[in-house]
């Protein structure tokens, strides 16, 4: 085996193993931050391993946007509910065996068919090499503007239609609340606010 | 050598990870939304993986759109899991039955 290949496979094996052990603690910690804190983890063992197979933009975009803007709001959202958390595990070891068989059963079902070529590809021949001057990031951007363009724009509209829902959702008019309206601020004319009133001057006070 | 066959089957342990966990946490709502993550991580890591395998760039798009829709769906999800807990100073989800007739 040549010192690159052993290298791959290491870095594979020991990113994967790493993967799995976090993605494990997500669904059994205790606190909900402290999973968000594994599925940190786990984003970015996953981005080493696309890295590793040749997607390094896709690597990338998974750590800078991913983790930087989707799973810290969501730590943002845990930190800010008082989760009582004794109640919400209420039913965990009940229905551990259950989850315990369906995914076991799944694991194997999956392993099965990918194993047994059932698909019509030779699964487990190696993957191709990429050449060394490839550029992953020029290939994509010249096919995401090209050829899917139209998809691109429609993507931009769903992440549009989601902030605009995002913040309707969670918006909310309370009563008694000192605050500023624009559009009422705008609308007012001086006769609404400006009284002149016409005082007679000169007159003396009378003792 | 690591072949496809390994991606497929780590992207599967990680699919049913996710399972497991949406049944073992049927009343945190938070973590529900974290276990759909994990799921979209996996289907995501067999794309990559097939786009290597076939030399085929679409794979890659692909998985940039489920992260757009990912980010999309889970800022709804966040935004409507702060209107329940408003509503009901909770976030069990075995107390969401209002719609039950």
């Amino acid at each position: 085996m040549s010192p690159s290949a052993w290298l791959q496979e290491t870095v594979f094996w020991f990113f994967g193993g790493v993967l799995v052990i976090a993605a494990l603690r997500v669904i059994t910690v205790k606190h909900p931050v402290h999973a968000a804190l594994f599925l940190v983890l786990c984003f970015f063992n996953t981005a080493v391993l696309w890295i590793l197979s040749g997607a390094e933009f896709l690597g990338l975009v998974l750590i800078l946007i991913y983790v930087g803007a989707v799973l810290v709001l969501l730590l943002f959202v845990v930190m800010m509910l008082d989760v009582e958390v004794a109640k919400l595990r209420e039913g965990f070891v009940r229905y551990a065996p259950l989850g315990a068989v369906v995914a076991l059963l799944l694991v194997f079902e999956l392993a099965y068919v990918f194993w047994a070529h059932a698909l019509g590809f030779h699964a487990l021949t190696r993957l191709p090499r990429v050449s060394a001057t490839h550029d992953n990031a020029r290939a994509l951007g010249t096919m995401l503007y090209r050829r899917d363009l139209y998809p691109f724009e429609l993507a931009g509209m769903i992440l549009l239609v989601g902030l605009i829902a995002a913040i309707l959702l969670t918006l909310r008019r309370r009563p008694g609340i000192r605050s500023q309206d624009p559009a009422r601020q705008v609308r007012v004319r001086a006769s609404d606010r400006v009284r002149l009133v016409s005082l007679p001057s000169g007159r003396r006070h009378s003792p | 050598m690591i072949t496809l066959t390994d991606y497929l089957i780590l992207g599967a342990i990680l699919f049913a990870i996710a399972v497991m966990g949406l049944f073992i946490n049927r009343k945190n709502l938070v973590v529900l939304l974290m276990c759909v993550e994990l799921m979209l991580l996996a289907v995501n890591i067999n794309f990559v993986a097939f786009s290597r395998y076939l030399m085929n760039r679409s794979g890659q798009i692909f998985v940039f759109f489920v992260l757009t829709v990912a980010a999309a769906e889970s800022a709804i999800g966040l935004a409507l899991l702060i209107v329940v807990f408003r509503h009901r100073r909770s976030i069990n989800v075995q107390e969401l039955d209002q719609l039950k007739g």
